[in-house]
């Protein structure tokens, strides 16, 4: 947790500490540090600047009695702010957001606990942040609620160390592959279930989509997912990281092709005026992008490099021939 | 970062949460240290540290004793987070939500809110692991400004770039909801030159998302069912109809996923079932596997993908 230090983030630091430590009657400096995310030095410093608390006010008060000797933290007499302060729509809304999207996933292990925090969030939250809860969502294409869903047994897997066997479709290249996997993750990324795993036959960490699974079986083998292995980053959008054996293809698109642009990831996207497009797509696989335009039909066209909208000619061409030989 | 001026603020918070009486801002300069004497200067920083207090979300109250000058004062109830006790498998799931969001701005709100979690006495840990990693993400440039609209309820103005359109036009938006699916995100909303209900992808919209109208003007009609309005087509679905291809041996193998039915020849071809709706919307997704897929039935399902494959090859033309 990297935090911009503005006097406003230090401030709600500063009121989040001293509840933090009264509701645990004593914190050990350096679990209090991990926390909230800073180092013991600018706990200390926090610790310092509460300590200097000083009021002049009319009423009559307490000054917040501060120590942290021998490394344990406890505060006293610090009631008017010995509570947190109340949530944010935005801060209860995001929370809400998220824990609705799961309890989509539907999964029976996590299932009453969602519904469970869902309510309690609520209603320390209020009406504002359950409002904009509701307007806000995320579309989940996992659905683990069926008996034997895929998502859910790939978890199962997962919790009882089992390797994996997969019959696996990859669209690319149009074809079903078998393989061994040992299963590390199952990641919902934008509503669409992964499996991570370290794939045996490609010796190293692999994706795979859930919806693509053809046949998985758990073997009765215990799960070995070497030392190596690194989960993958899976911040949206860098699952896929290009690769420098990728093409680059370009393509311009009609008013009606402009959805290219907003399914498939460009690495650049060029107004040609009229609502037409010129995009650079990145890609391991020539079959994808022949697929692509082919479908795209009058909406667009292969434009470089020469050989692949040749291909594509080609492809259209054979493709035609296959009617004119198949009579009706 | 200015020491002093968190100081004061931590002092000014804790002097109107200590105080029952509304306390002038005359009364409050003498009573928090750090503020100038001069009564401009004064005035000018008192006014920005209410700012900074509200942006914070901590509720001012203002107010006055017996109709005298106006005063403020934080009231406890409103400032302190209610009494939250979650049990172990809550807090788990509490930690998985709050690692959802890989946006900046709502990231952000969700570690806040560990953060006030964690100091009401809940302990969620980073590492809890539930064998599932759900994560959302959105670059859209158009989202926070969208999700401010929907929070503060209010209309909003921007140019969009339809598809099949040869410019952006301009629209009025009074939003209903912000939802996603696979990775892409919409608006719903009633659109108030159209006089009708709209969706609009955030990745189409051009430039910025102002406001346009009141906060708390926008209301969600009853019954509205936001993803229901968004991912599922408007116009009556077409009546499911029967198709028969060939398929090449041992090719089209995401066709055969789809497939009713299989009929392996031995041959070079098998043929295969398929159920489609419109022909011209099915034809693209024949098309797609090439010389691999040929269409005996219904003609008008083959002339499509004739006609599909014709227009791919005049636009490849050497």
């Amino acid at each position: 947790m990297n935090k911009p230090n503005t006097s406003s983030d230090r401030l709600a630091r500063l009121l989040a500490l001293v509840p933090y430590v009264v509701s645990r009657a004593s914190v050990a400096l350096d679990e209090a540090a991990a926390a909230f995310g800073v180092t013991e030095k600018q706990l200390i410093d926090d610790l310092n600047l509460l300590w200097c608390v000083e009021l002049r006010a009319p009423d009559p008060y307490c000054p917040i009695d501060l120590s942290y000797e021998g490394g344990e933290i406890t505060v006293s007499e610090a009631e008017s702010i010995a509570r947190p302060l109340r949530l944010k729509v935005d801060e209860a809304g995001a929370l809400l957001v998220a824990l609705r999207m799961l309890a989509e996933i539907g999964d029976p292990r996590d299932r009453d606990a969602l519904s469970r925090v869902i309510v309690k969030l609520e209603n320390a939250a209020g009406a504002a942040a359950a409002a904009v809860s509701s307007q806000v969502s995320v579309q989940v294409d996992v659905k683990a609620d069926q008996a034997g869903a895929m998502p859910a047994r790939v978890r199962d897997a997962i919790a009882r160390g089992r390797r994996l066997h997969l019959t696996y479709y990859v669209p690319a290249r149009d074809e079903n592959t078998e393989r061994d996997v040992d299963p590390m993750r199952l990641l919902v990324v934008d509503g669409q279930a992964y499996l991570e795993g370290w794939c045996r036959r490609a010796e190293a960490v692999r994706l795979f989509r859930v919806d693509r699974i053809v046949e998985l079986s758990v073997l009765e083998v215990p799960a070995q997912v070497p030392e190596e292995a690194e989960p993958l980053d899976v911040r949206t959008g860098r699952l896929f990281r290009p690769s420098p054996d990728d093409i680059r293809v370009t393509f311009e698109l009609t008013p009606a092709g402009r959805w290219v642009a907003d399914y498939y990831p460009c690495e650049s996207v060029e107004e040609l005026g009229e609502g037409r497009l010129r995009v650079v797509l990145r890609t391991p696989d020539q079959r994808w992008v022949r697929g692509l335009a082919l479908r795209l039909g009058d909406q667009g066209r292969i434009t470089g490099p020469a050989g692949l909208a040749e291909a594509v000619r080609d492809e259209a061409a054979r493709a035609l021939a296959g009617y004119e030989t198949a009579g009706v | 970062m200015s020491r002093r001026k968190t100081e004061r603020l931590l002092n000014l918070v804790v002097c109107l949460l200590a105080t029952r009486r509304y306390l002038t801002a005359e009364q409050i300069r003498r009573a928090v240290p750090g503020y100038p004497d001069s009564g401009d200067a004064f005035k000018r920083m008192f006014e920005r540290d209410k700012e900074e207090l509200r942006e914070l979300g901590v509720p001012l109250e203002v107010g006055s004793e017996d109709g005298g000058e106006a005063g403020y004062r934080i009231p406890p109830q409103d400032y302190e987070l209610p009494e939250i006790h979650l049990t172990p498998d809550e807090t788990a799931v509490l930690g998985l939500a709050a690692r959802v969001w890989q946006q900046a701005s709502l990231a952000e709100a969700a570690s806040g809110a560990l953060l006030k979690l964690r100091a009401a006495g809940i302990d969620t840990s980073e590492t809890d692991s539930l064998g599932i990693e759900p994560r959302v993400d959105t670059d859209e440039p158009a989202f926070p400004a969208l999700w401010e609209a929907v929070k503060g309820a209010y209309p909003v103005a921007f140019d969009y770039q339809g598809i099949g359109r040869t410019a952006a036009a301009r629209r009025h938006v009074e939003p209903w909801g912000v939802v996603s699916r696979r990775g892409r995100w919409y608006v719903v909303g009633f659109d108030t030159d159209r006089q009708g209900t709209r969706v609009f992808r955030l990745s189409r919209i051009t430039g910025e998302v102002v406001p346009d109208g009141p906060a708390g003007s926008v209301t969600v009609p009853d019954g509205v069912d936001i993803r229901k309005i968004a991912f599922e087509r408007s116009e009556a679905p077409a009546e499911p109809r029967t198709a028969t291809v060939r398929l090449r041996a041992g090719a089209a193998q995401g066709l055969r996923r789809w497939a009713a039915e299989v009929h392996r020849t031995g041959g070079e071809w098998d043929e295969a079932t398929l159920t489609f709706g419109e022909a011209e919307r099915f034809a693209p997704h024949l098309a797609r596997f090439g010389a691999d897929v040929v269409v005996l039935d219904p003609p008008d399902l083959r002339d499509a993908v004739i006609q599909q494959l014709k227009s791919v090859l005049a636009g490849h033309e050497r």
